[in-house]
């Protein structure tokens, strides 16, 4: 309240006060500064230059949209004023003006235009920014003004070829701020527009030799004209002398030159990697500088100039530089190095190499995700198992502290652990290994206050899967997880007490549900996620197992995701050789589940729609028909029918469809096709295609018939009536 | 576009404070205090811009008083470098031989001289009888 008495007062050095008050006080959302709006339109049109300003000042700074637009006229007025010093504080107004108020840019584009003829360097400046400001705010001012291109050409090169002028003149250049402002105004013009640019190509030639750079303003202009170069179309041999001048300042002793070079060399590493892979070993020197803000760019920079010749050398740096790096830069730098390494891996052993040593160094700041990264690495290598256990666990013996690093050293001891303490490993020094030393390793990764809920869940699991890999020392297996029987986190409670189930009840199917892995398909659904509980269901084997109650829920689920991956990324089931013929009652048990899920029985009336036959063999015919309901999505209708002789029992589809379609099956008619076709058995399946892919559809067929049982997969890849 | 000016001593008590983006009150210190944290960890010879959030700092070391500028991305750092010491050379030649004490004790005279050099976060003026023309003036009023 104060500033706006003071504002409102005639004497000068109040009304500065005020407004001074005003804009460091105030902002638009305040209802303060309504009441000033008032002493700011008298004040424009005060007779005193300097009232004026004040009032132009606090109108730039806290204007709100109304004020803007009332006031607007007046700024116009002003800016056509013959003072100058009225000019230039007028043309910083507009600017605010127009980002308050967009619609107005037209009413100052005129005025604008005409302010560059000027000769006072501050409002020359004023109309450069706000020329600036209006053609980033409307594309089409941008073309008008791409026509002053000359007249700014003509400006600059009367600044840099004038003589000395002790007015602008900041360490022998003169005016270097109104050069930089006019250099990126010029690149905003130029982008993109081959006219623009040519007109430019000379003056910014001129300006890049003759700049002297021994001092820091000459390196502002020089650094400006570089950008403009590399932004606009600019003639090949500019943009060598623009790289040149970066690699000039890479290898200056000025640090903060160094910063700005590896800036502007980052924006162009995509376009002209080859330019700036000369500079490669300054760059990886950089990244050895205390300097943290150069390390921080040097290793964006490395990053991006990563290839394939070159991934041996920059990743040893890249690890040196890890292990010496601040603490905020090292997960940064770790993803980096991750991704680098998988685009590039010269061999698989590399690769486990890396990431191991990255664990080790850095292993508390990875992301999450690599855990499951790198199991699924491991397991592909499978030659490499053999060295791969042996690393992990010399690792695990010597540190327990890093979480993704146990994580993964005891789930390979886990699968791996014959191969472990069976086999020696060629390329390593033989040590003493037996079974207790590793179920050692295993306790003390379950005992200690170090490890995450999640670390001690892969140990109980892989001390589970040790007791069918090693013969002894089964009862010391039994007796630790006994003990985590009565835990008090639950996850490890229930594995335990399952884990018991297996010992006691269903012994003799402990090998084979605790088989090894097979190879995990990336892709897979089941792979993403990343609890390692589903990693042990996974394992266990639909057939094999009977269905124990808490394992029920996953197994239908589980056996669903199969049966969709069936027309996922690959070809091949992910299940490889272990999957034998589902017998009927599981999978009939799996339909069940989806049907019970989608409510009851629609009986299908038959319509006359266009039907495909799918299938016929043994007297059973399977045909499809379809309809469309909306634009993507589409009702199918299977029917069954037999004409043998005898009738065929327990007849069930199943369908699979690509991942980004949505089906939902209906409850069949019936299981039964009596013979001679006296009736049919009619199931609904309605599918969404909201992604529009190519729709196709696996189903499979089984029914007993004659007392055999027999499956039958078929393939839908094109429907009839449904584009 | 600049966001805002800061000069702030070694014991982090902040000089003077200039936003040109609407900052709430609550927030200024804690903003302060982050950009002093910067500025006082460095070192003469490292570099002077430094990664704030989503803005850059570019702050340079006068004897005992740090002057920090919060820049968008798209500003040339260097010729915001410059800025700062035309600033500084400008306030010497205003109070011959600037000092902190001229800074504390004529806080808003150092305001009307940064506001004649930047306005709304962009440079006005950069020559120094420019910037210093209007204040003279105003000087002479009030003594005659």
């Amino acid at each position: 309240m104060e500033c706006v008495r003071m504002i409102a007062s005639p004497r000068y050095s109040e009304k500065r006060v005020g407004y001074l008050g005003a804009m460091m006080l105030l902002d638009e959302k305040q209802d303060a500064s309504l009441l000033i709006t008032n002493s700011i339109k008298n004040d424009l049109s005060h007779s005193s230059q300097f009232v004026q300003s004040l009032a132009l000042c606090t109108l730039a700074c806290i204007g709100s949209a109304e004020m803007c637009k009332d006031l607007a006229p007046e700024i116009d007025k002003l800016l056509r004023a013959s003072n100058s010093y009225i000019k230039k504080k007028a043309a910083l107004c507009a600017i605010h003006i127009v980002k308050k108020v967009p619609d107005l840019e037209e009413v100052f584009s005129l005025t604008a235009r005409s302010l560059l003829s000027e000769k006072h360097h501050g409002v020359l400046h004023g109309a450069v920014v706000l020329i600036t400001v209006l053609c980033e705010c409307n594309p089409e001012t941008l073309e008008r003004f791409r026509k002053t291109v000359p007249d700014l050409v003509r400006i600059m090169k009367g600044l840099v070829t004038s003589g000395y002028s002790p007015e602008h003149d900041v360490a022998g250049i003169s005016d270097p701020f109104l050069q930089v402002r006019i250099l990126r105004l010029l690149r905003i013009l130029g982008r993109n527009n081959e006219t623009a640019s040519d007109t430019m190509n000379d003056l910014l030639a001129q300006v890049a030799t003759n700049t002297d750079s021994t001092k820091t303003v000459g390196n502002a202009v020089l650094y400006e004209t570089v950008l403009t170069v590399l932004d606009i179309k600019s003639e090949s041999g500019l943009r060598i002398l623009a790289v040149n001048i970066l690699g000039r300042f890479l290898l200056n002793n000025d640090r903060n030159i160094r910063y700005i070079a590896m800036t502007s060399l980052q924006k162009i590493v995509n376009s002209d990697n080859i330019a700036v892979q000369r500079h490669r070993g300054t760059i990886v020197d950089c990244l050895k500088d205390p300097d943290a803000s150069v390390k921080r760019r040097a290793l964006d920079l490395s990053l991006a100039l990563v290839s394939a010749s070159n991934i041996r050398s920059m990743m040893k740096e890249l690890l040196v530089f890890l292990c010496s790096c601040p603490p905020d830069l090292r997960a940064e730098a770790a993803s980096g190095i991750f991704h680098a390494a998988e685009k590039y891996a010269p061999s698989q052993r590399w690769h486990i190499d890396t990431i191991l040593h990255v664990l080790t160094t850095a292993g508390g700041d990875v992301r999450d995700e690599t855990v499951p990264n790198l199991i699924l690495l491991i397991t592909n290598a499978s030659d490499l198992h053999c060295y791969t256990v042996h690393k992990l666990y010399r690792a695990l013996i010597t540190d327990i502290s890093q979480q993704p690093l146990v994580q993964v050293a005891s789930w390979c001891i886990g699968e791996y652990g014959d191969l472990l303490l069976r086999e020696e490993c060629q390329e390593m020094e033989p040590t003493e290994v037996t079974a207790d030393t590793v179920l050692d390793a295993l306790e003390t990764v379950l005992q200690s206050h170090m490890s995450t809920p999640t670390t001690r869940g892969f140990a109980l699991t892989a001390t589970m899967k040790l007791s069918t890999r090693i013969n002894e020392n089964v009862d010391r297996i039994r007796s630790i997880v006994s003990i985590y029987g009565s835990c008090i986190d639950v996850e490890l409670q229930q594995r335990a007490v399952e884990y018991n189930a297996l010992f006691k009840k269903y012994d003799h199917m402990r090998a084979a549900v605790l088989e090894r892995m097979p190879v995990i398909e990336r892709n897979s659904p089941i792979h993403t996620n990343g609890d390692s509980m589903g990693d042990v269901i996974k394992e266990v084997e639909v057939d094999k197992l009977k269905l124990k109650a808490d394992l029920l829920p996953q197994q239908p689920a589980n056996q669903v995701c199969d049966l969709l991956d069936l027309l996922g990324d690959s070809e091949k089931s992910v299940y490889g050789g272990t999957t034998s013929i589902q017998p009927i009652n599981a999978a009939k048990l799996a339909g069940g589940d989806l049907l019970d899920l989608l409510g009851g029985f629609e009986p299908t009336p038959l319509t006359p729609a266009p039907a495909m036959t799918l299938y016929e063999k043994n007297g059973v015919t399977l045909t499809l028909s379809c309809e469309k309901q909306s634009e993507c999505s589409l009702a199918v209708t299977l029917r069954g029918s037999n004409s043998s002789n005898l009738d065929v029992s327990s007849f069930s589809l199943q369908a699979a469809v690509p991942k980004s379609i949505d089906l939902h099956m209906k409850a069949p008619s019936g299981d039964t096709l009596p013979a001679r076709g006296t009736s049919q058995v009619t199931q609904l399946v309605l599918l969404n295609n909201p992604n529009k892919v190519n729709l196709k559809m696996r189903i499979r067929i089984s029914y007993s018939s004659q007392g055999s049982s027999i499956q039958e997969t078929v393939q839908v890849d094109s429907f009839p009536g449904f584009s | 576009m600049i966001t805002f000016v800061l000069m702030v001593n070694r014991q982090g008590q902040t000089r003077l404070s200039r936003y040109y983006q609407p900052v709430k009150m609550s927030r200024r210190a804690a903003l302060e205090a982050d950009v002093v944290r910067e500025c006082l960890s460095r070192h003469k010879d490292q570099c002077s811009f430094v990664e704030y959030k989503d803005l850059k700092v570019v702050f340079r070391q006068y004897a005992a008083l740090y002057i920090a500028v919060g820049v968008t991305d798209d500003e040339n750092e260097l010729a915001i470098y410059e800025l700062v010491q035309n600033f500084v050379e400008v306030l010497d030649k205003y109070f011959s031989r600037v000092s902190e004490l001229d800074i504390m004790f004529n806080v808003d005279r150092v305001h009307i001289i940064l506001d004649e050099m930047i306005q709304n976060g962009r440079v006005v003026e950069s020559n120094k009888s420019n910037i210093l023309a209007p204040l003279l003036a105003l000087d002479k009023m009030a003594d005659g």
